[in-house]
C-alpha cells in the first residue's frame, strides 16, 4: 500500500521534530543537572584529586563549547549509545532493553482492561442517561479519577494479597518459574492482575466519561432517529449505531493518554516492584543517576511517539472517511 | 425534572465546598491545635487510630499521625494552587497568543503544545525535581510547567473565536495595539472556560504532588500526604490504617476540587446541559 506508506513517512516527518526537541530537553537537563561524567566518575572510586579530575576532564574534552558537546551527544545518540550507568555497572540502553517488554505489556494489559470495561460502563451510562444508573455509574467514575493510583494499588495488596491470601503482591513470576507453558501462564497472569487493575483504574474512568459523551452526541444525530422509526431494538440501536460511531474518538483519546500512561506505570510498578522501566526510573531516582533517568525519559518519549504513529495508523483504518493522500 | 437535577448539581458543588472548607480549616488550624514539629516522636510506635489523645494513632515512629494529616493539607493545597496558578497563566498566555496572531506564531505554539502533551510529563516532572533538589518550589515548578497544555488548548480556541467579532475589528481600526486589545477584549472573554479547568488542574495537581512524594520526591523539610503514605508503605502487612488515612485525605481533597469544577462548568456554560 503505497499511499499507506507515504502518510506513514508523513507523520514521521511531523514527529521527527518533537523528537529532536526532546532530545534537546533532555540534552539541557543534563547540562543543568549538579555535577558532570568526571565528578560521578570520582563519586564512584572514592577519591579523586582535582588534578586528576582536571585531567580527566581534559582527556574527556569535556571543556569544548556547548554546541560540539551537543553534536557529541546526538551523535551518541544515533549509535543507541545512552551513556554508562555506574551505578548499575551497565550501559544504560541495555538495563532499559532489558526493562521494557515488562512495561510494554503491563500497560497494553491495564489499556485493554481499562478500554473494554470502561466503553461497556459509559455505553450503559449513556443509554439510561439521568437514571439512577447513570448517577451510579458517574460517581464511580468521578472516584476513579480521584484515587490516587498507588494508594489503589496498595489497598488491593491489603485486601487481595494480605487479608484474603489470593494473589501475589510484588514481582512478575514465582521466583525460578513455574513448569509447563499453561500453568506457567497461569502464574504470570495471576502476578499481572493486581498491577494492571491498578494502572487501568484511573483509565478506566477516563474510557467511561469520553464514552458517555460521545454516544450522547450520537444519539441525537437524525439517522438514530430513523433507525428507531424502523423499529430497531434499542439494543442493537445502541450497539451496532451509536456505539460504533462513538468510538473513533476514543481512539485519539488513547493516544493522547499514553504518556501519562508511562506516569502511571512509574508509580505502578514501583508499588508492586514490577521490573520494567518504571521500576527502574524509581531506582535511579532513589540512587540519583541522572544518566540513567535521562535514558528513561528518551526512551520512553520514543515509545509513546512510536505508539502515536501506531494509534494514528489504526485510526486511518479505522475510519474509512479519513483519506489518506499523499 | 430539571429542578431535581439543578439541585442534584448545586447538591455536589455544595458537597466540594464542604470538603474543601474542611480541609481549609484543617491546613489553618495545623499549627494552632498542633504548634510541635509533626516530625517529633511523641508516643508509643504503631497505636491504632482510636487510641486516647491520638485520634488517628502514630506511626512506626511514634510521630503523631493527626499532627500530620493537618500539616500536610497545607502543603498539598499550597502545591495544588501553585501549580495550578502557574500553569494557568503560562497556558493563557500561550494559548491566547497562538489563538489572536494565528499563522505561523500559531503553529509553532501548537507544536510545542503537542510536544507537552506526548512526552510522558511524569517523568519529566520527576527530573525536574531532581534535578532542581526537592522542594516545594520546585514541585510547584515541575507540575505547572508539565500541564499547561489543556489550557492553551482552550484558551486558544476561545481566543480565535473571539478574534473574529466586530468589537475586535474595531478595535483594530482604531489603531490600539495588539497588547491592549488581547489584554482587554480578547483575554476577559476567553477565561470562563479556564476557571473550570483550573479547578480540576488543582485536582491534578494534588494528586502528582502526591505521587511524587510517594516516590520520596517531596520537599524533606516538610510533611506531605503522599510521603505518609510512602512512609507507611513498609508497615502494610501489620498497620495498613498508615497508609489509608492519608491516602483518603488525597481522595477528599481531589473529590473536593472535582465537584467544585463540576459545579463550576453547569454554572458557567449552562449550555452543555440543554439536550
Amino acid at each position: 500500500m503505497p499511499a499507506l506508506a507515504k502518510y506513514m513517512l508523513r507523520r514521521l516527518a511531523q514527529l521527527l521534530p518533537v523528537a529532536l526537541i526532546i532530545v534537546l530537553c533532555s540534552y539541557m537537563l543534563l547540562r543543568m543537572a549538579p555535577g558532570d561524567m568526571v565528578d560521578v566518575m570520582a563519586g564512584e572510586s572514592g577519591s579523586a584529586t582535582p588534578e586528576y579530575m582536571a585531567q580527566l576532564r581534559e582527556q574527556f574534552d569535556l571543556n569544548a563549547p556547548g554546541y560540539v558537546l551537543f553534536g557529541r551527544y546526538l551523535n551518541n545518540l544515533a549509535h543507541l549509545d545512552l551513556g554508562y550507568s555506574f551505578r548499575n555497572n551497565m550501559q544504560v540502553a541495555e538495563l532499559i532493553a532489558q526493562r521494557v517488554p515488562a512495561t510494554l505489556t503491563l500497560m497494553l494489559v491495564a489499556v485493554v482492561i481499562a478500554a473494554v470495561l470502561g466503553i461497556s460502563l459509559g455505553a450503559v451510562s449513556a443509554r439510561y442517561r439521568g437514571r439512577w444508573l447513570d448517577e451510579v455509574i458517574s460517581t464511580l467514575s468521578t472516584i476513579g479519577f480521584a484515587t490516587p493510583v498507588f494508594w489503589v494499588g496498595l489497598l488491593l495488596i491489603v485486601v487481595f494479597s494480605i487479608n484474603l491470601r489470593w494473589l501475589p503482591s510484588a514481582g512478575m513470576q514465582t521466583i525460578g518459574g513455574v513448569d509447563g507453558f499453561w500453568p506457567s501462564l497461569l502464574d504470570r497472569l495471576r502476578y499481572m492482575a493486581l498491577p494492571a487493575l491498578s494502572l487501568s483504574f484511573f483509565y478506566l474512568s477516563i474510557y467511561v466519561r469520553m464514552t458517555r459523551s460521545a454516544m450522547l452526541e450520537v444519539y441525537g444525530l437524525d439517522y438514530v432517529r430513523t433507525a428507531r422509526a424502523k423499529g430497531i431494538s434499542e439494543l442493537c440501536i445502541a450497539v451496532r449505531h451509536v456505539l460504533r460511531n462513538a468510538l473513533l474518538p476514543l481512539v485519539t483519546i488513547t493516544g493522547l493518554q499514553l504518556g501519562s500512561l508511562m506516569g502511571g506505570s512509574i508509580v505502578v510498578e514501583t508499588v508492586f516492584s514490577w521490573p520494567g522501566l518504571g521500576r527502574l526510573a524509581f531506582d535511579a531516582v532513589f540512587q540519583r543517576d541522572i544518566n540513567l533517568l535521562l535514558g528513561i525519559f528518551l526512551c520512553s518519549s520514543f515509545l509513546v511517539i512510536l505508539m502515536n504513529l501506531l494509534v494514528d495508523l489504526l485510526y486511518a483504518m479505522l475510519d474509512p472517511r479519513i483519506e489518506i493522500r499523499s | 425534572m430539571n429542578r431535581i437535577k439543578s439541585i442534584m448539581r448545586a447538591r455536589s458543588m455544595l458537597l466540594g465546598l464542604i470538603i474543601l472548607a474542611l480541609i481549609c480549616v484543617a491546613a489553618l488550624s495545623a499549627n494552632l491545635i498542633y504548634p510541635a514539629d509533626p516530625f517529633d516522636i511523641v508516643a508509643r510506635a504503631n497505636l491504632w487510630p482510636g487510641s486516647p489523645g491520638y485520634p488517628l494513632g502514630t506511626d512506626m515512629l511514634g510521630r503523631d499521625m493527626t499532627s500530620g494529616m493537618l500539616h500536610a493539607a497545607r502543603i498539598s493545597l499550597i502545591v495544588g494552587v501553585g501549580a495550578a496558578g502557574l500553569s494557568v497563566a503560562l497556558g493563557t498566555l500561550i494559548g491566547v497568543v497562538s489563538g489572536y496572531f494565528g499563522g505561523w506564531v500559531d503553529d509553532c505554539l501548537m507544536r510545542l503544545t503537542e510536544l507537552f502533551q506526548t512526552m510522558p510529563s511524569f517523568l519529566f516532572a520527576i527530573l525536574l525535581v531532581v534535578i532542581l533538589q526537592p522542594s516545594i518550589g520546585s514541585i510547584v515548578f515541575a507540575i505547572g510547567i508539565t500541564s499547561w497544555p489543556q489550557i492553551s488548548r482552550l484558551v486558544r480556541a476561545e481566543a480565535m473565536r473571539v478574534r473574529q467579532q466586530d468589537f475586535v475589528s474595531a478595535a483594530l481600526t482604531m489603531g490600539i495595539q495588539h497588547p491592549a486589545i488581547i489584554w482587554r477584549h480578547i483575554l476577559p472573554n476567553s477565561l470562563a472556560p479556564v476557571i473550570v479547568a483550573a479547578s480540576i488542574l488543582i485536582a491534578q495537581a494534588i494528586l502528582t504532588e502526591a505521587s511524587l512524594s510517594f516516590l520520596g520526591l517531596g520537599d524533606p523539610s516538610v510533611i506531605s500526604w503522599g510521603s505518609m503514605v510512602g512512609a507507611g508503605r513498609s508497615s502494610l502487612r501489620t498497620a495498613w490504617y498508615m497508609t489509608a488515612v492519608p491516602g483518603a485525605a488525597i481522595f477528599l481533597a481531589v473529590m473536593g476540587f472535582m465537584y467544585l469544577g463540576n459545579g463550576l462548568n453547569d454554572l458557567l456554560n449552562p449550555r452543555t446541559e440543554v439536550r
